[in-house]
């Protein structure tokens, strides 16, 4: 589907935005703030990643990062939820701020900023758990064991990820029985089972055979009013049809950041215009 | 075969195949072929084999009546015959000569004979010769004349036999009931006793007078044990009597009648009169009698169930032990450590002690714990029980901790392995839902990692039940008085030495004084210490592949 969708495409100016189902016309002025980048540089050792980014990532709407391969929409996002720790020689400066606070401020608690902001991966990343405990993982974390509270909360996440129907006869089966797109809702059921304020998405459907996309993409556009989404992409259809908001990268730094009909239909920037229409990326 | 087909055919790899192919075959064999030998030799000990009965009359000596199991045989030279003074006839090279297992050891002085082809007469095999095995002295041989009660004759001739079964039958009751009566309430009055010593002690290590009221009371409570020991002294005396109510008439082979107690006979048969059905069903009794029998006769004959239970023991302790040191060590290596030369080195350093030699571990066993640890525990702990050593001496717990430490590089290396196999991604997933690290380790990444840390188990447990040399230093004994595991608390004596089958073999085969009557023994022991160790194995990678099943998505 998605093959046939990027041969529908003409090669010139790239996407029919008429054609894509969204909401009212969006504007950055309009939006309330979740997330806010101020001059946020990072580093692998003595190479800097991303150069002086400023952004405001609007609530409950739909962020894209957009870029070709190694630009660092990737590193940015894994920023939102303090992944980068992980890697020793990562190096951060200047501040995000979640809700006006600064969260990698010293007196951030780690493990509950990851309660705020969720991430889904790019290859569905289930535990060899039952379905069941993998929505529960979350909770369970937490200290909540009480079964009928957990029940609620896996029914509710499994419904809100759009996977109930699929699985609710085999709930107490592995999670590794499923299918690669189930999989995937099923991280997404995770994920929200434990009510996050954010939700990262790291190319969710880059693993996934266009029907599964499909499914995922209409989930996204789902859960945007609960949840504030950003999600890396390289399919540019894909931020086309589901984001509200989009941001183009190149080579660490932020190019252009607007509403998505703005930047597809007329972007600001040559750079943008000649990744848009494939001339490079 | 032309030269070109030739080199095309090295070519085509089909030699390498051939050499693998060989190669492992061979290997094969030679596994097969050992286990096959030692099952064959060491089975076929228990079947009860036909007694002959052949006269013997070598030149210038008096002809004398053989009778007793044949063994062996072999064809020597007339060289090595005259050797021992022995002349063969002129025109004869080599004789055929055949070992017999004549026996009473007590009137024949050796057990085992060999007799020359030339002089032996007619071998028969008559059907009323018995074989009877005794608690002491080795088996016996010889034709049963009657049964005895109290001296007196009960029945002699063709029903002494029947009579005879029924009255065994009765004395193994009882010695069995005596037996009981020795380990279980003697053995508890005897502990009670040392108990009330040990007391006495505390007490005037913490300077109690002698009048006092305590000492008072542990007096009286040595004097009931005392008295209920009195008791079952005369119990035990009203036994022994019964017991030794029987005897039988046995004669032997050169003539002589031999009075026989049943209280010194375990058993008695006449093979050449039995099928091949009462036979099996000796067989099968031997069999179960080996396994699950205590040692008599310094080891060489009865069971070796003692040592079954400390092999067992000993290897479930140390399973216990090393797998909780192993995977700590493992965790911390791979997952906490900041990865550098030190870590390295000390990576280097646990797999090298895999290849430190095992009497090593022995020896250093013997010094830090049994001398330091266990000298210290008793000094603080046992501080009444001084100068006898109670944690201070070889023992269960210390072998199965050098037998730990032995083992632990194989469980840490593998633990290492198995983590490094669990995918970045399933532990980000973890982290992401606000996992600390820790969590994500313990609900997530360990469970995971669970059948590698079970395959370094297995290595270890495999490692460990095949190992004598540190065990001869840290609590492996000859015989051992009693098992760990009893009916006293607390039940399980980690200070107790233990038997076990791989010093056992060692000490049938090389350290008993009737090294012919104990070969089969040590290949007995050898098959039922092979089949423990894989019956231990089997235990292990059933569990593993049971949680192997629960990964198996995730791991491919």
């Amino acid at each position: 589907m998605e093959a046939v969708k990027q041969q529908a495409a003409p090669a010139a100016r790239a996407i029919n935005i008429e054609s894509i189902h969204r909401g009212d016309k969006v504007s950055l002025a309009d939006e309330t703030t979740c997330l806010e980048l101020k001059d946020f540089n990072l580093f692998y050792g003595d190479k800097q990643a991303l150069h002086g980014i400023n952004m405001t990532i609007p609530k409950n709407r739909v962020t894209a990062f957009i870029g070709p391969s190694g630009c660092g929409k990737s590193t940015l996002l894994r920023c939102f939820n303090r992944m980068n720790d992980l890697i020793d020689s990562v190096r951060v400066e200047g501040g995000i701020l979640l809700d006006g606070d600064n969260l990698n401020a010293p007196s951030v608690n780690v493990a509950d900023l990851r309660r705020q902001v969720g991430m889904v991966f790019q290859k569905p990343n289930p535990f060899p758990k039952s379905i069941y405990e993998n929505v529960a993982y979350g909770l369970r974390l937490q200290g909540v064991n009480d079964r009928l509270t957990l029940d609620k909360v896996v029914e509710k996440s499994l419904k809100g990820a759009a996977l109930w129907d699929e699985v609710k006869d085999r709930l107490h089966e592995s999670a590794m029985g499923l299918s690669g797109g189930q999989q995937q809702r099923l991280v997404i059921a995770r994920a929200i089972a434990i009510e996050p304020e954010v939700l990262l998405l790291d190319e969710p459907a880059s693993a996934l055979d266009p029907l599964s996309t499909l499914k995922i993409e209409e989930l996204i556009y789902e859960l945007k009013d609960k949840y504030t989404i950003v999600i890396v992409t390289h399919n540019m259809q894909q931020a086309a049809r589901v984001s509200d908001y989009t941001a183009f990268m190149y080579m660490g730094e932020l190019i252009e950041f607007g509403a998505t009909d703005e930047l597809f239909t007329n972007p600001a920037k040559k750079q943008t215009e000649d990744y848009i229409t494939g001339r490079y990326g | 075969m032309s030269n070109k087909s030739f080199s095309s055919w090295m070519k085509s790899g089909s030699p390498w195949v051939w050499l693998n192919a060989g190669a492992v075959s061979i290997s094969l064999v030679m596994v097969v072929g050992l286990l096959l030998l030692i099952a064959v030799r060491g089975l076929s000990h228990f079947w009860p084999s036909d007694l002959m009965a052949v006269t013997y009359s070598e030149p210038g000596k008096e002809v004398i009546t053989l009778v007793g199991e044949a063994i062996d045989s072999e064809v020597v030279t007339a060289k090595q015959l005259s050797r021992v003074g022995v002349e063969l006839p002129q025109d004869q090279a080599s004789a055929q000569r055949l070992l017999i297992k004549v026996g009473n050891r007590d009137y024949f002085g050796l057990d085992f004979r060999w007799i020359n082809q030339p002089w032996m007469g007619e071998i028969t095999y008559p059907q009323d010769l018995l074989s009877i095995e005794r608690r002491e002295w080795g088996h016996f041989y010889g034709y049963l004349s009657s049964v005895k009660q109290q001296g007196e004759m009960v029945v002699s001739g063709k029903d002494a036999y029947a009579e005879l079964q029924l009255r065994l039958k009765r004395s193994n009751k009882l010695v069995n009931e005596i037996k009981s009566l020795a380990k279980n309430e003697i053995g508890k009055i005897n502990h009670g006793l040392e108990e009330i010593r040990l007391e006495k002690r505390k007490l005037e290590l913490k300077g109690v007078t002698s009048s006092s009221l305590q000492f008072a009371e542990l007096k009286e409570s040595e004097k009931l044990l005392n008295e209920s020991y009195k008791d079952l002294q005369q119990k035990l005396a009203g036994l022994y009597t019964a017991l030794n109510r029987d005897q039988m008439i046995v004669v032997m082979s050169d003539g002589r009648e031999v009075e026989i107690p049943l209280a010194k006979v375990v058993q008695a048969h006449q093979p050449n009169a039995m099928s091949v059905v009462e036979k099996s069903a000796v067989y099968l009794h031997e069999l179960w009698k080996f396994v699950s029998g205590d040692p008599r006769e310094a080891n060489t004959e009865g069971g070796v169930f003692p040592a079954i239970f400390g092999t067992v023991m000993m290897v479930m302790i140390m399973a216990v032990l090393v797998t909780p040191f192993g995977v700590i060590a493992a965790v911390y290596l791979k997952e906490y450590a900041t990865q550098g030369p030190v870590i390295r080195l000390i990576r280097i350093a646990v797999n090298n002690l895999a290849g430190v030699p095992s009497i090593v571990y022995g020896v250093f066993g013997l010094g830090f714990f049994v001398y330091f640890l266990g000298g210290n525990i008793d000094e603080l702990f046992f501080q009444a029980s001084l100068p006898s050593p109670t944690f201070g001496t070889p023992g269960l717990m210390w072998a199965s901790l050098t037998l730990a430490i032995l083992t632990v590089p194989v469980v840490i290396v593998a633990t290492e392995e198995g983590l490094s196999r669990i995918p970045r991604a399933i532990r980000e997933g973890s982290l992401a839902l606000g996992a600390t690290k820790a969590e994500t380790l313990w609900r997530t990444v360990l469970p995971m990692a669970a059948p590698a840390m079970m395959t370094g188990l297995i290595l270890a447990v495999a490692r460990a039940a095949g190992e004598v040399a540190p065990l001869m230093m840290v609590g492996v004994v000859k015989l051992a008085p009693a098992l760990a595991v009893d009916n006293i608390a607390p039940y399980l004596h980690l200070d107790r030495q233990f038997m076990h089958l791989g010093f056992h073999i060692y000490d049938v085969g090389f350290q008993s004084p009737n090294v012919e009557a104990a070969r089969p023994l040590v290949y007995a022991t050898a098959l039922l210490l092979i089949v423990i160790i894989i019956v231990l194995n089997l235990a292990a990678i059933g569990i593993r592949n049971r949680l192997r099943e629960n990964y198996k998505a995730s791991e491919s």
